[in-house]
């Protein structure tokens, strides 16, 4: 790319840049109150905090799809297993070690946390599954877990358990009219149900992006 | 000015950085690392403009969050498109016209 293109590049970027600028400050307030809307409903979504209240109740049809992505991905991923040069064994670190070993309790502690939090304030399936797949990653940096082979049945089964579970729960629930509309009574049960089986999966998946594609080739 | 459209204005920013750097950069690497520059600008827009008008509003924050681990899915799987590519070729930048295979 020469010199020319790189400047007309930049030079359109700030062009755009200018125009939204431009187009946010002209903005007119929101036409419908959103979060007036949300805190309305709030008493029968099952949970007490709005943003999980969003995303398991009010738009749970967007979080199915969202997981359905990232099985999409990790399908995708492994099917790009195999001509890759292999990536160099990481040398067995003691001290790194230890301290993965040490953070290990903690990490699946604080993914129980956050997993049972976002029923009431910032948290939830997303954030406990990220957690737990950090742990995962540390774990297999400091040389304590192995990278994952073709996975096994087992291994299957946790991947898509989450996506199941919801999906399972949308088509028992179709007879009510719409889809994902949980009935009042027994919303906060299903939510806590779906978003058990999403942080396990969640964890896996999130976990297998990564462990999937490092290990070394047969 | 309200801090939710300061935000918005950040954000702006952010997205045209990585455009510029998914246009100018070759490494894919960069490409991908500057595409998720301007994904991060696109959240703040989103988050930052639902709260111009200083209460946080849940419906976008939900949509973000989404839009993060998709976007997580997403990057991990352009990056093992990346090595597939070099595997395949032994090049780490898009090249246009030649027969690969």
């Amino acid at each position: 790319m020469n010199r020319f293109t790189r400047g007309l590049a930049v030079a359109v970027g700030v062009a755009l840049a200018a125009t939204l600028v431009a187009a946010l400050l002209e903005l007119p307030a929101a036409a419908v109150y959103l979060p007036g809307a949300v805190a309305q409903h709030l008493a029968q979504s099952g949970v007490e905090h709005p943003v999980t209240a969003v995303l398991l109740n009010f738009r749970g049809w967007d979080t199915l799809l969202e997981v359905a992505v990232l099985l999409l991905a990790l399908l995708t991923l492994l099917t790009l297993r195999g001509s890759e040069a292999p990536v160099a064994e990481v040398e067995a670190e003691p001290l790194l070690q230890g301290l993965a070993r040490k953070a290990l309790p903690l990490i699946i502690l604080m993914a129980g946390y956050l997993f049972w939090a976002g029923a009431y304030r910032p948290g939830g399936a997303f954030q406990a599954g990220a957690v737990l797949a950090a742990g995962a990653v540390l774990l297999h940096l400091a040389g304590l877990l192995p990278a994952w082979a073709v996975p096994g049945r087992l291994l299957r089964l946790g991947l898509i358990l989450g996506f199941l579970v919801f999906l399972a729960v949308a088509a028992g629930l179709l007879g009510q009219g719409a889809l994902l509309q949980y009935p009042p009574a027994l919303a906060g049960n299903l939510i806590l149900l779906i978003e058990a089986g999403l942080t396990l999966s969640l964890g896996l998946v999130l976990a297998g992006l990564f462990l999937f594609v490092t290990g070394r080739q047969a | 000015m309200s801090t939710g459209l300061l935000y918005a204005l950040s954000g702006v920013g952010l997205f045209m950085l990585g455009a510029v750097g998914v246009i100018v950069l070759a490494h894919l690497m960069r490409k991908v690392l500057a595409f998720n520059v301007m994904g991060s600008g696109a959240f703040l827009v989103l988050v930052g403009l639902a709260q111009r008008t200083g209460q946080p509003d849940p419906v976008p924050q939900a949509m973000v969050l989404t839009g993060i681990v998709v976007a997580v899915a997403a990057t991990a799987l352009a990056l093992g498109l990346a090595r597939a590519l070099h595997a395949r070729t032994g090049g780490v930048t898009l090249t246009q016209g030649e027969d690969g295979d």
